[in-house]
């Protein structure tokens, strides 16, 4: 099988250890959760830390509760405790929902919400062996300097694939990351950036602690679409995640639509304000904003599937997640 | 315990008196009963010793080093700097092992090794042995090779018009070293039966290749002890072949080799042959003295390969206004690989195996088997016929849609029958497969749903047979295929030696019950000792269906002589006739007095006192001279074959693409279920496989000739949730040949799985996806195409009123 490399590895009890151990090893460690990422990365050496930082049994970072007018989810609670916490399945369905549709159930078991915000981005060129990597030629997002998936490319264009983040982003969610340094917090729609080597804010030796979420505005309707080959294990080739804000029974107050899985940050659609705000959400609302997301979705081959297909289900996609919470709230009724 | 004890025990669990007499009502005790396999509890309990559990005093671990290129030539290999790492205690080369092997002796065109080139990306250039995994690796990094990488070919047609750098030096020269084998049959005189034909269809299908995804990695284990004596431990499914090979690369005598093949966790075909690991770990034994594991990474499985052949079909078939087949005419460009691998067979199956079970009054084929520098293709379960079935069985379902024929009436207007000899000259005996459209038809409600159900849901049907062994050995021999011997305990315990090979099937199991069924001795008195070369007489391996109907013939035989034998003897202390003492249930006894009875294990006693050590041997060879005398018609011919017919019904999401499979009716017959959950249990397997790669799986490669994604998560096998409901429907045809008339149950089914499905599309949306796998994108995209031929007046609205158009067209 597949072997790991050598490194040690640290079981620290409280934060302050933990954050003093990626100060300390700077440069040659990683902190790790659940691993359910890291774990095959390192075993495809793409990441070669000589110290792991565990974080499992760090105090603190458990926890779903509601403090402060907001909900606060520990980063280390498995994606299981998410996708079924009462208290989650309340206020963030569409969150619940996002978490259960991760992997599979062992998966989800091992794995945390920090660490899904945290997900490394993917791509056909990138996810393979030391082996493969070597025999193509390494590529920029790691040992080397160009890219396959745009030739000539400078800039890594591997995927965001992580189910949790594009909905929270609709949430209005924010992460707190802590250092040796202090602690600050930033909005989950700010924590990603658009560079496929490292798409996050969080910096080496910081480590995500707990997701905020304010409480939703009533009658907030959501709804989380992922397209997969298949019904389990695999990662979203595209998801969509909807927030629509009413301002009244059948009035739209603001729409928020986050499409993923195809470039290395969520995108958050702009400029539907202009298209629904105020406006009964009907049929032609709907084409309208679908239409807007195809327009600024525009897939590249970091996966071996048709391109032309993949963006094409943006709309469809975006048409079903309003499909979806148009029966949820004629359920409802 | 006293001997008086233990009878007693076998006593309480022997049948009673009354259980006896309703014995005697059936025609078997132990055959067609639901049992659980002889080795259902260990597997499902963990408990199962694999090759990759077994552990060696002073074991060392092997790896391989593998080729980056996909096609270049070795022109020096430094290997100082791996040797001087701290744990290395071997490294070798292909020049270690210079003699070439292959499964078939006439065209041996690998090395354990690479020798002097590398053919793809994954070809092994040398191997080392240390203390662990780790320290092997460390010692590959090490390894310095230097290549002169040169043109090399991924499109089997490139290969095939412009050999400037021939992957293999050609069979003669001037001959196109690209080139593998070709085959071109013809069976009446098909151009002008196609010109008188009422109805042609003509279509091109493209079957992308597949692999097997065995759950087991390949893993092998070799020790050299210091009396110069070779064992081997394989996951592999054909221990004979093997030894054979083993013995010859490595310039042993034959008689001091031994393999031994442990618990098989799936092979599927992907271990039918010798790999690289298991003439690596035998040679670094030799050299080190110790014993030596190597484990596939699951990359390196996919390197491996064996699997399905791509294969590019041009099919033409006609018919008469009433739908009989006058014409097949099939022109095929496959896609080899690296290498030969059974490609002479699958050649010939590729158009052999299709001629049944449809009467067709003439059939030409024109199969073009090409080297790429991929890795090679072999045989996957339904070895050479499943991407044929595909072609042929979709070719009908369109003329019954020119004919105006339902597609089921079609295929029993043309169906062959039984007794009787196919276009291409196989003798056919049993043939249930009318029966088998009777039972799917009936089952699926076929008649309610074909062409009635609403736009994007659909029905399909296929047809298709197989063979239950091949009537010919790969190497040339007079000796029988399969042989059994057999050992009695005075205890009442029976061991079965064979060679067979289980690999999941239930070849183990098989031969178990037939014991139990013979002698009347409980399931649990019988061990089956298989598939050691050292133990167990020869029997050929798990391929081509072959091994139950074989070894099963085999055991029946050597099972009866013993009979016989207890039956005479205890006859003899009754005082009656032989014929009236029954063995069953885990007595001897008087079928006219079910009272006058005796444990079995005194009956054995009685036997052994009578004749001496019970024991006996028993074999099965093939009926020859069942084929036609032309070049080729060996290759194809079985003793028996088996035939399937699924119906399919899935819903279409017109919007995706995806196609979502409901539900799989299919029907078998497999001339007598020996154990119908083992049965049912290959028909499910089957299914799943072929709607697998219908549905998912591709083995696809990169520009560079990598593979696409040689892992788990990205070639797609299907989920537990994505896995479709699945009803088996048992037919028994009796086979005349077939161990108490059992036919093949473990490839068959699986053929009209792909056809059915394709089918069933085009019932639902009209569009026929003649390129695998049927994918959304693919499937979305033939939509798209059909709409705006349905907008432009070109095609009638499938299964929609026109009110109905305003269905979403997606996509510009």
């Amino acid at each position: 099988m597949l072997r790991l490399h050598p490194y040690r590895y640290h079981r620290p009890r409280e934060l302050a250890g933990a954050l003093e151990l990626l100060k300390v090893h700077a440069g040659n460690v990683m902190p790790i959760a659940g691993g359910t990422d890291l774990m095959p990365n390192m075993k495809h050496r793409l990441f070669t830390p000589g110290h792991l930082v565990s974080l499992k049994g760090v105090e603190g970072l458990y926890g779903i509760e509601e403090r402060d007018g907001e909900i606060w989810i520990g980063a280390c609670e498995s994606l299981t405790s998410v996708a079924s916490a009462p208290l989650v399945k309340r206020y963030y369905p569409s969150l619940a929902f996002a978490a259960s549709t991760i992997a599979n159930p062992m998966i989800r078991n091992q794995g945390t919400i920090g660490g899904n915000l945290c997900l490394d981005t993917r791509c056909t060129y990138y996810n393979q062996t030391h082996f493969w990597r070597q025999a193509l030629g390494f590529c920029l997002k790691r040992d080397g300097d160009v890219c396959h998936v745009v030739k000539g490319g400078t800039r890594c264009v591997a995927a965001h694939s992580a189910d949790t983040p594009p909905v929270l982003i609709t949430l209005g969610a924010s992460a707190d990351l802590a250092s040796t340094e202090g602690t600050r917090t930033i909005g989950v729609e700010e924590f990603f950036t658009a560079d496929g080597v490292w798409n996050t804010a969080r910096k080496p030796h910081e480590v995500v602690t707990r997701v905020r979420l304010p409480k939703p505005p009533a009658g907030l309707r959501t709804s989380y679409q992922k397209l997969r080959e298949r019904k389990s294990v695999d990662f979203p080739i595209l998801s969509v995640a909807l927030a629509v804000a009413m301002a009244d029974t059948d009035t739209v107050a603001s729409i928020s639509l986050v499409v993923s899985g195809l470039g290395a940050k969520p995108r958050t659609i702009g400029q539907l304000d202009d298209i629904a705000a105020g406006r009964q959400l009907d049929a032609g609302i709907i084409e309208a904003v679908a239409e807007q997301a195809y327009r600024q979705c525009h897939p590249l081959a970091n996966i071996i599937v048709d391109s032309d297909w993949r963006r094409a289900m943006v709309r469809v996609y975006v048409r079903r997640a309003f499909r979806d919470i148009q029966s949820k709230s004629e359920a409802a009724a | 315990m006293k001997l008086e004890d233990l009878r007693d025990k076998q006593k309480e669990r022997a049948a009673s008196d009354e259980e006896l007499r309703q014995a005697l009502e059936r025609e078997f005790q132990v055959i067609g009963r639901r049992l659980r396999r002889t080795d259902g509890l260990s597997k499902s309990t963990g408990r199962t010793v694999y090759t990759d559990d077994i552990v060696l005093p002073g074991m060392l671990h092997g790896k391989i080093l593998r080729s980056p290129h996909p096609h270049a030539h070795i022109k020096s290999i430094d290997a100082s700097r791996a040797l001087a790492l701290d744990g290395v205690h071997a490294v070798i080369t292909g020049s270690d092992m210079p003699v070439p092997y292959g499964i078939l002796p006439w065209t041996r065109d690998e090395h354990a090794l690479c020798v002097d080139k590398v053919r793809y990306v994954g070809d092994g250039v040398a191997a080392v042995a240390a203390v662990d995994e780790e320290t092997a690796n460390r010692a590959l990094e090490l390894i310095e090779v230097e290549y002169e990488a040169v043109r090399h070919y991924l499109d089997p047609k490139e290969a095939l018009a412009d050999p400037e750098t021939p992957i293999h030096e050609p069979h003669k020269p001037g001959e196109n070293g690209n080139v593998s084998k070709r085959v071109h049959l013809e069976f009446g005189d098909v151009d002008r039966l196609m010109e008188g034909s009422e109805v042609v269809v003509e279509s091109e299908y493209y079957f992308e290749g597949t692999t097997h995804t065995a759950i087991e990695p390949h893993c092998a284990i070799g020790y050299y002890d210091a009396s110069g004596k070779l064992t081997v431990w394989s996951a592999t499914q054909v221990p004979h072949y093997l030894h054979r090979e083993l013995a010859r690369v490595l310039d042993l005598d034959v008689a001091r080799v031994r393999v031994i093949q442990p618990a098989v966790g799936g092979a599927f075909g992907g271990k039918s042959e010798p790999f690289d690991l298991e003439f690596c770990v035998a040679k670094l034994s030799m050299a080190t003295g110790r014993p030596v594991k190597i484990l596939y990474t699951r990359e390196e499985v996919f390197y491996a390969h064996r699997g399905r052949h791509p294969m590019l079909m041009r099919y033409r078939t006609g018919a008469d206004r009433s739908g009989r087949i006058k014409a097949v005419d099939a022109s095929t460009v496959m896609d080899g690989g690296a290498y030969s691998s059974f490609g002479l067979v699958t050649t010939y199956y590729s158009g052999q195996l299709v001629t049944m079970p449809y009467a067709m009054e003439s059939y030409r084929f024109d199969s073009t088997r090409v080297y790429t520098n991929k890795p090679c293709c072999g045989p996957k379960r339904g070895h050479g016929s499943v991407q044929p079935r595909f072609a042929i069985e979709v070719q009908l379902d369109r003329l019954a849609e020119a004919l105006g024929v339902d597609p089921i009436e079609l295929r029993r207007i043309n169906s062959l029958g039984s007794d009787t000899r196919s276009v291409n000259e196989f003798r056919v005996t049993s043939n249930g497969f009318l029966e088998c459209l009777e039972a799917v038809e009936a089952a699926s409600d076929w008649t309610n749903k074909y062409r009635r159900l609403p736009y994007g849901r659909g029905v399909g049907v296929a047809g298709s047979c197989y063979i239950s062994g091949t009537n010919y050995p790969i190497y040339p021999n007079e000796m029988p295929q399969s042989a059994v011997q057999l050992q009695v305990d005075r205890s009442g315990r029976v061991t079965v030696f064979c060679g067979a090979s289980e690999i999941g099937q239930g070849s183990d199991s098989a031969l178990a019950y037939i014991v139990a069924e013979e002698l009347g001795v409980p399931l649990d008195y019988i061990r089956v000792l298989s598939a050691d070369t050292d133990l167990t007489p020869v029997d050929l391996g798990a391929y081509s269906s072959r091994e139950t109907f074989m070894c099963g013939n085999a055991c029946i035989a050597a099972a009866r002589q013993i009979k016989e034998q207890v039956r005479q003897a205890v006859g003899e202390a009754w005082g009656c006739r032989s014929k009236q003492v029954a063995l069953a249930g885990g007595w001897a006894f008087d079928v006219r007095d079910t009272g006058q009875r005796l444990p079995i294990s005194e009956a054995f006693n009685l036997a052994e006192a009578r004749f001496g050590t019970l024991g006996a041997v028993g074999c099965y060879n093939t009926p020859k001279d069942i084929h036609g005398d032309y070049r080729g018609g060996t290759i194809g011919s079985s003793p028996a074959y088996s035939f399937t017919a699924h119906v399919v019904e899935l819903a279409v999401d017109p919007e995706t693409g995806f196609v979502e499979v409901e539900k799989i009716w299919i029907a078998h017959d497999c001339g007598r279920a020996l154990n119908p959950i083992l049965v049912e249990g290959q028909m499910e397997g089957s299914a799943y496989m072929g709607f697998a790669e219908a549905i998912l799986e591709e083995h696809i490669f990169k520009e560079s000739g990598l593979h696409n994604a040689p892992s788990l998560l990205d070639y797609k096998i299907p989920t537990s949730l994505d896995t479709p409901e699945m009803e088996s429907l048992i037919v028994e045809s009796l086979d005349p040949e077939g161990p108490y008339g059992a036919k093949e149950a473990g490839e068959g089914p699986l053929h009209p799985s792909i056809p059915a499905i394709a089918n069933a599309i085009y019932d639902a949306v009209g569009v026929r996806p003649d390129r695998l796998p049927f994918s959304p994108p693919r499937v979305w995209t033939a939509i798209q195409a059909r709409r705006v031929r349905e907008e432009a007046g070109e095609l009638v609205l499938w299964k929609r009123e026109p009110r109905e158009t305003a269905l979403p067209v997606t996509g510009d």
